[in-house]
């Protein structure tokens, strides 16, 4: 017998949770001297009344679709990915060698080769913590995490020593050409008198990311692969019984988990700055564990938590700039949603559960 | 190189150590008692903050040491209820406690200060004082030995002795005393240490307890001795590399003071070269940067001895019934 239902346990408990993460971060709004409601007003203002904060929100929420979808496809095979970040810089470098090196004739082209580049290169990030993992027994957090920066070390070097453009002081790449900027919403559904999305970077990487929400679920829920990730998350002793060899799923679902990371890069490189820059991710890696936390690793849950990631990146910029608040309040309330969703989870929980038991001891 | 620069170097080697040494230690206890403290990084920069913000103050950098330690404390609760508690997953609070460190720290300083998330340059009292060691200038003519003594080993903020001091007696505590032992028991076998009668969440909560009294005081050695002031996310990584020195020294308290003196040297080296040239090819500076992660990744691959962390690390303990 569960002890509570299936929708206290999708529904309630997140919603609890978020609940005491969003009352804690009006706390810290008022410790710092703001009003909580005159900034959650801004923030809304800033993100959802108007197209271009659309835009923003709706660029930010892409990149965290992706790094979610990432953390929550390691969380199936029961593993932590904290090298999102890394993985998604290694994917910027794909990204930007295809548009840098390979003359495209069109976006189209172009999208489709930087998929595959980035995918790769942030999946070979993730192959040695991986292999490593499944082979040696070195705890992938572990592994992952100093991946990130070994990342940065050599993202610098390449871009210091090797892509700069020549008399150029910025640790950076050229630009890349024409042919490979991609379609902004603005491009797609604004016009000149109908300044819809105006000069937000939100781009066709978006519809790239819903995509992946859906390949993510038919995969783990609809296919062979999924099944054995899913089993192996669950019991690794059952699923090896099964024939379900641990090697390989770890491998296979770090490769995916890394290569989802890489996507990232589409959006932050090919989609805004149009080149490769030092720290293009910008903590998004990380922000993908609160989203797939929050998201209970199901891609829908990671859709709407990365829109919901989204607006508070695009209304954290706004409060920094309309009020006096850092834009670090983002990274307060990310905190907090990855403690009460992710690590203080059984808080929430255990009276719950004694609740729901008490009723239907009522009701017996 | 001469005698004088290398001295140099190995003198900011010291000081670079200190904060790694601290909290390896801190992460030494906190793991061989069970618990994954990946919130390292995190307590450090909010002792980091309280300990500058509060020796400004107050204007005494010893009651900035006790704020930081308090801070770093609260943190430490914090994972303790989340790990300890609620059995949650240890990572994901480390995870947390890190970024709430990282934003809190910010918000507070621009609140108090507003310079941008930095607090002001401490002075006088409020900094760490050097100590200088007895018959330092006496000493300071003999050949080789002296300068080693007198520029080398005296001259430091009393928070570098500590650090030093540390390791024997963490040494002394984990495998001379009943407490160390039944605090390393807990880490391998918590249902044995359960059976002997003894409280299995006491132990572990002294453990993470520990870890956060040394994590205060890596961090306000951070922002009072090594730098007079704290600034945005200062700690730079520093929780990650005590993390890599800690598995690097296979979670025993005389390897981790190697280990942290090899990783502050890569540290110094990194920050007084830029590139170094060895004749035949330069290494970049990148390099040196990724060295230490580079290393422990290969200790973890067990090619180079292998690194086997506590095994009841990272589970909650639930007491059968």
């Amino acid at each position: 017998m569960d002890k509570m239902p299936a929708w206290a346990d999708a529904v309630l408990v997140p919603l609890i949770s978020i609940l005491l993460a969003a009352i804690l971060s009006a706390g810290v709004i008022m410790a710092i001297g703001e009003n909580p409601i005159e900034a959650f007003k801004l923030m809304v203002d800033g993100a959802l009344m108007k197209s271009t904060g659309w835009g923003y929100t709706l660029y930010y929420a892409t990149n965290f679709m992706f790094t979610g979808l990432a953390v929550a496809v390691a969380f199936h095979a029961r593993m932590f990915n904290i090298g999102g970040e890394g993985q998604a810089m290694i994917g910027g470098l794909g990204v930007a060698l295809a548009c840098l090196f390979i003359p495209f004739p069109h976006w189209s082209l172009a999208l489709l080769v930087a998929t595959l580049a980035g995918g790769a290169f942030g999946a070979l990030w993730a192959l040695i913590p991986a292999y490593l993992q499944a082979k040696r027994g070195s705890h992938i957090v572990i592994t992952t995490i100093m991946f990130n920066f070994i990342a940065a070390a050599l993202l610098n070097y390449v871009l210091v020593n090797l892509l700069r453009p020549k008399g150029a002081m910025e640790p950076a790449t050229a630009s890349f050409p024409e042919a490979t900027h991609l379609p902004t919403f603005f491009d797609m559904f604004g016009s000149p008198d109908n300044p819809l999305f105006r000069s937000a970077p939100v781009n066709v990487t978006f519809f790239l990311a819903v995509l992946a929400c859906v390949a993510v679920w038919l995969l783990i829920w609809r296919t062979r692969l999924g099944y054995e990730i899913r089993a192996f998350g669950h019991s690794e002793t059952a699923a090896t019984y099964a024939g379900i060899s641990p090697v390989r799923i770890t491998v296979v679902a770090m490769l995916i988990s890394g290569a989802l990371a890489g996507l990232m890069a589409l959006n932050t490189t090919m989609g805004e700055a149009e080149r490769l820059v030092l720290n293009a991710p910008e903590g998004a890696g990380f922000i993908g564990i609160a989203v797939a936390l929050m998201g209970r690793s199901h891609p829908f849950g990671v859709f709407l938590a990365a829109l919901l990631f989204g607006f508070l990146y695009q209304g954290g910029a706004e409060l920094a700039f309309w009020a006096n608040i850092p834009r670090e309040l983002v990274t307060v309330i990310q905190a907090l949603v990855i403690l009460f969703t992710g690590a203080l989870d059984n808080m929430v929980r255990m009276p719950l559960e004694k609740l729901f038991l008490a009723l239907r001891r009522r009701e017996s | 190189m001469d005698l004088a620069t290398l001295i140099q170097v190995l003198d900011s080697t010291i000081r670079l150590s200190t904060p790694l040494l601290l909290a390896c230690l801190a992460g030494l206890f906190s793991e061989r008692a069970g618990i994954f403290d990946i919130g390292l990084e995190g307590k450090m920069l909010i002792a980091a903050f309280f300990s500058a913000a509060t020796a400004y103050f107050t204007g005494s950098v010893w009651i900035g040491l006790l704020a930081g330690i308090a801070a770093s404390l609260a943190l430490s609760a914090i994972h303790g209820l989340a790990s300890i508690t609620f059995r949650g997953n240890q990572l994901i609070s480390g995870v947390a406690l890190n970024f709430l460190a990282s934003g809190v720290t910010v918000l507070i300083a621009q609140h108090w200060f507003r310079q941008g998330g930095k607090t002001p340059t401490l002075e006088g009292a409020a900094r760490l004082q050097e100590i200088t060691l007895p018959f330092a200038e006496a000493l300071r003519p003999i050949p080789v030995f002296g300068p080693i003594y007198a520029d080398l080993l005296s001259g430091h903020g009393l928070l570098v002795y500590v650090a030093l001091l540390m390791v024997p007696l963490s040494w002394w505590v984990l495998f001379r005393t009943r407490f160390g032992l039944r605090l390393r028991a807990v880490g391998e076998a918590p249902e044995a240490v359960d059976t002997a009668g003894v409280s299995v969440v006491r132990l572990r909560y002294t453990a993470v307890l520990i870890c956060g009294v040394l994590c205060g005081i890596a961090g306000a050695y951070l922002a009072t001795g090594l730098q007079p002031f704290f600034g945005k996310e200062m700690t730079a990584g520093r929780g990650y590399i005590a993390l890599a020195a800690l598995i690097f020294a296979k979670w025993r308290p005389w390897y981790a003071l190697s280990a942290c003196l090899l990783f502050g040297f890569l540290q110094a080296i990194a920050l007084r070269y830029q590139n170094i040239d060895l004749g035949a090819f330069v290494v970049p500076v990148q390099v040196m940067d990724a060295l230490p992660y580079i290393l422990t990744v290969v200790i973890l691959a067990g090619f180079v001895g292998k690194a086997i962390p506590p095994r009841a690390g990272g589970e909650p303990y639930v007491k059968e019934r």
